[in-house]
């Protein structure tokens, strides 16, 4: 039982390192592609971990519920970034580096 | 320990979304900063045990809302020469509703009586429901939900008469295909909430909002064309849940005896006109926030 609950402290914790990433990611990478890739990549797998992790302290019906949402959020995620990226104005090149801070 | 760090940080947040959201620049930002917001907003509700207003919150406040608001962008953006009104005019009406709110806040009691939750605890037996909340809305205090559809109805009546076409974005595979992979998963559980709404936290304000984002998408990714006011049935699926709630008062009116108060069911069948009213109540909100997110959009190409 304690090596289960080492074992899903573990995990939120990796989630949270990937949310943590993520977060960074999103304020320092210089142009929205990056930025983008930076949000969805850490939040589902993040996202994934902390699932991961929480059910197994819980239900097996919380668990699955849980993983239901994983799905969802990461199918949204997938779409909303596609979507973003394909209606940004940006182009990607070098010299976005250079202009933005 | 944990929690009060938690909602202390919450609180943190949303004063600090709220002001960041007023004072942003840039209106891009202030709509994505109010959506924030929102989703914080639910949090909160959450946090204060009132899940069903926790539901509503997010998905009015954050979705819908959020939605309406990157709509009114695009369209803005359309007429550069947007005519600016005179700064008294907004001024006077912020001013007037703040005023109108600040004072029904006098209204609230500061401490929660405790004689309504047990006076409802009461008669709760006899709403036809299980759950206090939706005996509250549909039977005890149902005035104020009939009333509630008006408002949304005016709501409706009165945005219809900004003339607005949204530009029209033709759709994308990947956005067209996910939104109708979503439909359906929306519209079980939005019926299941409306369902639930009896014997748990749920109903119509919940159900008919989560009914209406599902909506939402399709219709922005240029599918269910019907939905437009020019239809008929369209306009009689909005005046649905006030019409339906109209009929039930009177019908329970002529089944008992004289002394009968409006909107009050008859005991035996109250459960089934519940039911009844927050059917129609859900597909009107549902179809009203549509068209007040939506717009009306002009007559379609055949296309994509």
């Amino acid at each position: 039982m304690t090596i289960m609950l080492m074992i899903s402290w573990l995990l939120l914790a990796l989630g949270l390192m990937f949310f943590l990433a993520g977060s960074i990611g999103l304020l320092r990478f210089p142009d929205s592609f990056s930025r983008l890739h930076a949000v969805t990549k850490a939040d589902t797998l993040g996202l994934g971990l902390l699932v991961l992790g929480l059910s197994l302290q819980s239900s097996w019906r919380e668990g699955l519920l849980m993983a239901l949402i994983w799905l969802i959020v990461m199918a949204s995620g997938a779409v909303s970034c596609q979507l973003l990226a394909r209606f940004s104005d940006e182009q990607p090149s070098e010299s976005a580096t250079q202009q933005e801070d | 320990m944990a929690l009060l760090l938690f909602d202390l940080v919450l609180c943190a947040l949303l004063l600090l979304l709220a002001g960041a959201a007023m004072l942003s620049r840039s209106l891009t930002q202030a709509v994505t900063l109010f959506i924030a917001f929102g989703v914080m907003m639910a949090l909160a509700w959450a946090r204060l045990k009132a899940p069903d207003l926790a539901l509503a919150e997010a998905a009015i406040g954050a979705g819908l809302t959020g939605a309406l608001c990157f709509t009114a962008l695009v369209r803005y953006a359309k007429q550069p020469a947007y005519p600016q009104p005179a700064l008294w005019r907004p001024l006077t009406f912020i001013g007037l509703v703040t005023a109108l709110l600040l004072a029904s806040l006098s209204q609230i009691p500061l401490q929660p009586s405790s004689a309504i939750p047990a006076l409802v605890q009461q008669h709760l037996p006899q709403s036809g429901v299980s759950h206090p909340v939706t005996a509250v809305l549909l039977n005890f205090r149902a005035w104020d939900t009939l009333l509630e559809l008006l408002v949304l109805l005016l709501a409706l009546l009165g945005a219809r008469q900004a003339p607005g076409d949204l530009p029209r974005y033709r759709g994308w595979s990947l956005s067209i295909s996910w939104s109708r992979l979503l439909s359906p998963l929306l519209l079980l559980v939005s019926g299941y909430l409306l369902w639930r709404g009896a014997a748990a936290p749920g109903g119509a304000f919940q159900a008919g909002a989560l009914l209406a984002s599902g909506l939402v998408i399709l219709r922005l990714n240029q599918q269910l064309s019907w939905l437009s006011w020019r239809h008929f049935w369209v306009r009689m699926l909005v005046l649905g849940g006030l019409l339906a709630f109209v009929l039930a008062g009177a019908v329970s009116l002529l089944l008992q005896d004289l002394g009968a108060v409006w909107l009050s069911w008859p005991q035996s069948i109250a459960g089934a006109v519940i039911l009844i009213v927050e059917s129609f109540a859900t597909l009107a909100i549902a179809v009203t926030l549509t068209l007040l997110v939506v717009g009306e959009p002009k007559p379609e190409v055949a296309d994509a």
